[in-house]
């Protein structure tokens, strides 16, 4: 049997008739929200705040949006670690985080472990409370539904379930145990898409992962896109747009904004680059030199692509996620 | 006889768990290359699915991420978390693949810490990601680890990911959906099942020079043996021809 609830923190309350008011007084006019990164992170994200990120580690990743959180050096983050690795190795290298719901933190998948996010975790300075990576993608769609919680077959009879914020509940209708999982609407949402227009018409190709129901659950949305598109080419094709305009706070135009991460059809990942922040995180000081150059020390992302080869580099991810540089008879 | 690593042996023992027209979700590295051989040689209908979202790609290549572009290149369906997640909780999904870090003998898997204070861990590691939901939901839990007795151990840490939990039965009382559970493990030294009247590790079949011995050696728990014990049949000349000229030329994962 299992425990009726879980000893975790929950770090967010379900409370879902606030949201409605909030809901009930968010702008519905289609004006422009174009603004820069530092703009947008300025004005919705706020120390404390609980975030939640799209994509999937190191895919389809808001970096532009994360490196300007680091670069305003915002402070005691909640965050929603679902499969969360290179976007989290760069909010837990700004120390930007305090409280961390986990399904998958401190790893970058095959590619090895964040010495520093284990450092965060060891030393006890990130409260963290756990989860699965189905959980929390359900515990959005909860919110994104405007339900207080959905119930679910996982995590039961587990540590996983022990430490979580989880509760389990009897079916009213077969009697069988089941996981409630409560809803997370997120403060902000950072997520990259593939364009959209200036009211915040967003379209992505490929994998949504958890980012329609992310973009539906939080209080506020803030997108980076690769492309600017105008209105009438979202209408063409109105059921290519993943998330409408009304959900949008600000729209962020940063061409490569998933860089060092992968945007299908656009740019594979830059391992290379990716190999240099693990090993640079093995040391602090020289994690610390490391997002001097790169983050801290630069006005903005743009200047952070340009010092990692800029366009040149750029086409060759390009080439590498369009198998152009595979070779002979493979 | 051809030469062969050990790494190669148990991809193709992996492999030859998967039947035609199964559907099975993989992770990244040994287990996706050996639902990708298992696809180029007798299983063409096998679908493989990626937590992420991909379902049914023509992997060009091994994935580096379990969401990266390859786990949906010509896929049926670029899709979500959600879809994949639902669909095992639907019971669509037969088997799925994962590694571990600590692992008792009812299969229960630890990924998240070493230590016994939570709020303190000794080492953290990732958590579950996705695989506690998977082994959950999918009807056939399969292993994929080498064999020591750091990750053979009698009690895990923390338990991320259900085996059998404290034995037969316990699924099914914590509310997981009957008749699913951890199915095979298999490692560098041979191929294990749980029997359904123990739900415990047993010995099903050594690989080619492994002797009982060396397996109660790496292992933390009094290990089970089948009688009779097999032995493994050793990769074919085809499949490990297809295993190193198609699914990983580039040796990024039997060249570990």
């Amino acid at each position: 049997m299992s425990e009726p609830a879980g000893e975790g923190k929950l770090f967010s309350f379900p409370d879902v008739d606030g949201l409605r008011r909030l809901h009930r007084e968010k702008a519905r006019n289609m004006v422009s929200k174009l603004m820069s990164a530092r703009e947008a992170i300025d004005r919705f994200v706020h120390d404390g705040d609980y975030l939640g990120v799209g994509g999937f580690g190191t895919n389809r990743i808001p970096t532009a949006l994360l490196h300007e959180v680091v670069r305003q050096r915002k402070k005691k983050l909640g965050f929603a670690g679902h499969t969360s690795t290179h976007d989290f190795q760069i909010l837990v290298g700004g120390d930007c985080l305090d409280r961390v719901d986990c399904a998958y933190v401190v790893g970058l998948e095959a590619r090895g472990l964040s010495a520093n996010a284990r450092r965060a975790f060891e030393s006890g300075r990130i409260e963290a409370t756990e989860w699965s990576n189905a959980a929390l993608a359900w515990r959005y769609k909860a919110a994104a539904m405007g339900l207080p919680f959905l119930p679910a077959r996982v995590m039961l009879g587990t540590d996983t379930y022990r430490y979580s914020a989880a509760k389990t509940i009897a079916c009213p209708f077969t009697g069988e145990t089941l996981l409630a999982l409560p809803a997370l609407a997120p403060d902000v949402a950072l997520i990259h898409v593939h364009r959209c227009d200036e009211f915040g018409n967003a379209q992505i190709d490929g994998i949504t992962v958890a980012d329609l129901d992310l973009a539906r659950a939080a209080k506020r949305v803030i997108l980076s896109t690769e492309y600017l598109v105008p209105n009438d080419q979202i209408r063409e094709r109105p059921h290519c747009t993943a998330i409408p305009y009304f959900l949008v706070d600000g729209v962020v135009v940063q061409r490569y904004g998933g860089y060092p991460g992968n945007m299908p059809y656009e740019y594979f990942s830059d391992e290379e680059h990716l190999k240099e922040w693990l090993k640079v995180e093995q040391d602090p000081g020289e994690l610390e030199a490391f997002l001097q150059k790169y983050l801290y020390g630069l006005p903005d992302f743009q200047s952070y692509l340009e010092l990692k080869g800029g366009e040149e580099r750029m086409l060759q991810l390009r080439a590498e996620e369009l198998l152009e540089n595979r070779r002979e008879g493979v | 006889m051809a030469e062969y690593t050990q790494m190669e042996m148990m991809i193709c023992a992996a492999a030859r768990q998967l039947e035609d027209g199964r559907t099975v979700v993989v992770g990244t590295g040994a287990p996706c290359a050996a639902a990708m051989l298992a696809q180029r040689l007798w299983a063409p209908n096998l679908m493989i699915l990626f937590e992420a979202g991909g379902i049914g790609p023509l992997l060009p290549t091994m994935p580096i991420s379990v969401g990266d572009s390859r786990t949906f290149h010509r896929a049926i369906l670029a899709g979500s978390m959600n879809e994949i997640m639902e669909m095992c909780q639907r019971g669509l999904v037969d088997y799925t693949f994962l590694g571990a870090g600590q692992i008792d003998m009812h299969g229960n898997i630890n990924s998240t810490m070493v230590g016994q204070d939570y709020r303190k861990p000794k080492v953290r590691f990732p958590g579950s990601g996705g695989a506690n939901d998977l082994a959950s939901l999918c009807w056939r839990t399969i292993v994929m680890t080498p064999q020591d007795t750091r990750r053979f151990v009698p009690k895990v840490d923390f338990v991320t990911t259900p085996g059998y939990l404290a034995g037969k039965g316990a699924r099914e009382a914590a509310g997981l959906p009957p008749g699913t559970g951890p199915y095979k493990v298999i490692t560098d030294l041979g191929i294990i099942g749980y029997p359904q009247e123990s739900c415990r590790m047993e010995v099903e079949s050594l690989h080619a020079g492994v002797t009982a011995d060396t397996v109660r050696e790496r292992t933390g728990f009094p290990m089970l043996f089948k009688e009779p014990l097999a032995e493994t049949p050793p990769p074919t000349g085809e499949e490990l021809r297809v295993l190193r000229e198609e699914v990983d030329p580039y040796r990024y994962v039997i060249g570990r």
